[in-house]
């Protein structure tokens, strides 16, 4: 089994005519995925590879195709929007992959679906894949995956991949995949990922991949402490990263020397969490994880 | 993106924050002009992309316009070398001179987005005039914050307070108050990441008075802001930093020797830890993204080698819609129009198109050394 997608995900891909859209749609279709529609404002009647029906919103698609996940390929300008337009449709998960969204239209994005019935991956990540639901709902390269055990959440994307890669390499399956974002602001958090693999039976253990900047490592450790059972192997890159380079005055104010990657390891240590000693060694530290079991 | 003083002061200005008077001059004539028209003592302000400058000597106070003319010409053309620059320090282009205020009070007001809270923040101290790092390490009870729906924006009793907070006198209540509801409204009207005024004075008179402004603007909402876009000092940017930025390539210079060229900022510093756990120093950190071309890659690696201090290059690349063959021919591409032979190269591939690009690389004349993992890519930076 796994989170957030599986077999019964049938996917709408908002953004769909766009040059990453339909280069990622097709993509997820050829993996498995059931693709069931996309949406474009103003290409709506048209298909997709000839078998995919395109809407002009996503209220519409909803209601002919019964479609329950929408993955965002829409430009930075219009993709709060499209965010906002498939939470109100009531699609329960929603993967944004695009970069650069204003943090102003984040913060009212998160605002916004703050009492609604859905879960917001992203943006700025590569969305999840689950090898056992051979479903695929990002943009990650889907040969490295096989199926297994191991749950993966990342703040990047093509170190999900490195993850992964390593894990194939010494035939540790994983159960999901999950990039929850590199931006400040992103709707889910390592603790929501966590308590999801937490409440799947089919998880054993998880590799989790932090970096520098902000506390959502040190929060993530407080919940590992407290309410999660399986083992967790932690990797937080940016160690060698120099302090100088200040993301903004007031903002480290908010956080002090806790966005360092020191300070992040300690936490997750101290709440028990087997830390990855270099990002060669991912899968060799896991393994030693589930070995000593 | 950073702008000068001078420029947050004019946009705060707009939102009716109140600002000293004053005028901008980059030439002596014009800094006596500017003095001349306010009238009796005046500061000389260099207007850099840096804090620290007061220690550093970037601010000076003057009585007469010819002692202004005298300071201008001090600090223009040179570069001012300050605890938040490097130690080449950063180049003054013009100068900011306005009234000298005699000081009642000092204090601190921010917003800024906090991640934590998922919406904007404002923060005010009435430890005002001092970094607000430092009075966050040595006295938090000393902040205040208050966090603000986005969609009501900054309520007037959240001014009040923040107004009571910071001790204020009955009179002076009302104007802190709406002070910090203006700066919230030009924080968000002009898609800031960072509005800072530190310190705000209170005057020997009474008034208030924002003495210092700091204004960043988010970089991904530049698009509907052309006329801030505007407002872009190069002069105030690592040249390397700003030639990357041009071809839209994620590029910070570091202190080492080996140049990285890296897909993904997450794979990017993890590549760095890598060069620093093999005992090496990375040179820079690189992110090419995720969809580059052949040209762009080229471009990446003549950024890198045009770094005097690069003697070695490691290039780590996790293909999924960047393919490796593009990278490879890419890198080719650039060390065929390099005049001097590039460094040594640990070029690590793997994912969509990996053995093609190897197979480029392999194929080629160039220095390179393939490896297939990061332990590898390790063992053999040290080694080149």
């Amino acid at each position: 089994m796994s989170i957030l997608i599986d077999e019964n995900t049938k996917l709408l891909v908002q953004g769909i005519t766009g040059r990453e859209g339909s280069f990622h749609a097709s993509r997820c279709k050829q993996y498995g995925t059931n693709l069931v529609c996309g949406v474009t404002p103003g290409r709506g009647g048209t298909m997709f590879e000839e078998t995919v029906p395109i809407y002009n919103t996503v209220d519409q698609a909803v209601a002919e195709t019964g479609a329950n996940a929408s993955l965002i390929f829409v430009p930075p300008a219009f993709a709060a929007d499209a965010i906002v337009e498939s939470a109100d449709a009531g699609i329960p998960v929603i993967a944004c992959i695009t970069e650069g969204i204003p943090v102003m239209d984040m913060v009212r994005v998160l605002r916004h679906i703050k009492g609604l019935p859905v879960t917001l991956i992203g943006p700025n990540c590569p969305g999840m894949l689950s090898p056992h639901g051979r479903c695929k709902m990002g943009i990650m390269p889907p040969h490295i995956y096989m199926p297994g055990r191991v749950g993966v959440v990342s703040r990047s994307g093509t170190l999900t991949y490195e993850a992964v890669g390593q894990l194939t390499g010494l035939g540790i399956g994983q159960s999901t995949s999950v990039g929850i974002g590199g931006d400040p602001l992103v709707g889910t958090s390592f603790i929501d990922v966590l308590q999801m693999f937490q409440d799947d039976p089919d998880t054993d253990a998880v590799v989790m991949i932090g970096e520098i900047g902000g506390t959502r490592e040190q929060e993530a450790a407080e919940f590992i402490k407290s309410d999660f059972t399986k083992p967790v192997a932690a990797l937080i890159v940016g160690q060698s990263a120099p302090p100088g380079r200040r993301m903004g005055h007031a903002g480290a104010i908010v956080t002090g020397s806790a966005g360092r990657a020191a300070e992040k390891t300690r936490a997750l240590a101290a709440a028990g969490v087997t830390i990855v000693p270099s990002p060669g060694e991912i899968a060799t530290t896991i393994r030693e994880v589930l070995g000593t079991r | 993106m950073k702008i000068h003083e001078y420029q947050a002061k004019e946009i705060l200005a707009g939102y009716r924050v109140p600002v000293p008077r004053g005028g901008v001059a980059s030439t002596r004539e014009e800094a006596a002009k500017v003095a001349a028209e306010i009238g009796g003592r005046v500061v000389v302000k260099a207007q850099v992309h840096a804090g620290g400058r007061g220690k550093a000597g970037g601010i000076k106070l003057v009585s007469t316009p010819e002692e202004a003319a005298e300071a201008a010409g001090s600090l223009l053309g040179t570069r001012l070398v300050t605890p938040q620059t490097g130690p080449e320090g950063v180049p003054i282009g013009s100068v900011l001179i306005e009234e000298a205020v005699d000081v009642a009070k000092e204090m601190y007001v921010g917003v800024v987005i906090d991640g934590a809270a998922r919406g904007p923040l404002v923060i005010a101290s009435e430890a005002g005039g001092m970094e607000i790092e430092e009075v966050a390490e040595t006295s938090p009870e000393k902040i205040l914050r208050v966090e603000v729906d986005p969609v009501l924006g900054l309520q007037p009793y959240q001014g009040r307070k923040l107004a009571y907070g910071l001790n204020s006198e009955p009179a002076l209540v009302r104007p802190i108050a709406e002070l910090i509801g203006n700066l919230y409204d030009a924080f968000v009207a002009r898609d800031c990441s960072l509005v800072e005024i530190n310190p705000l004075v209170i005057t020997a008179d009474g008034r208030l008075l924002a003495v210092d402004a700091k204004l960043s603007i988010d970089d991904d909402a530049l698009f509907r802001h052309p006329d801030l876009l505007e407002l872009r000092d190069p002069l105030q940017e690592d040249p390397l930093d700003s030639q990357a930025a041009e071809i839209d390539l994620n590029y910070v210079k570091l202190d080492g020797d080996v140049g990285c060229i890296v897909n993904g900022a997450g794979l990017g510093m993890a590549t760095m830890d890598v060069i620093e756990a093999a005992g090496a120093s990375p040179a820079n950190f690189l992110d090419i993204g995720g969809s580059a071309g052949e040209e762009k890659v080229a471009q990446a690696l003549r950024i890198i080698v045009s770094d005097p201090s690069v003697k070695r290059v490691l290039v780590n690349v996790f293909g999924g819609i960047l393919r490796c063959d593009v990278v490879a021919r890419g890198l080719l591409l650039a060390a065929e129009g390099l005049s001097d032979a590039t460094p040594p190269m640990v070029v690590r591939m793997l994912g969509t198109n990996a053995e093609e690009g190897r197979k480029i690389l392999s194929d080629s004349n160039l220095e390179i050394t393939l490896v297939d993992d990061l332990n590898e890519a390790a063992e053999a930076i040290r080694a080149a």
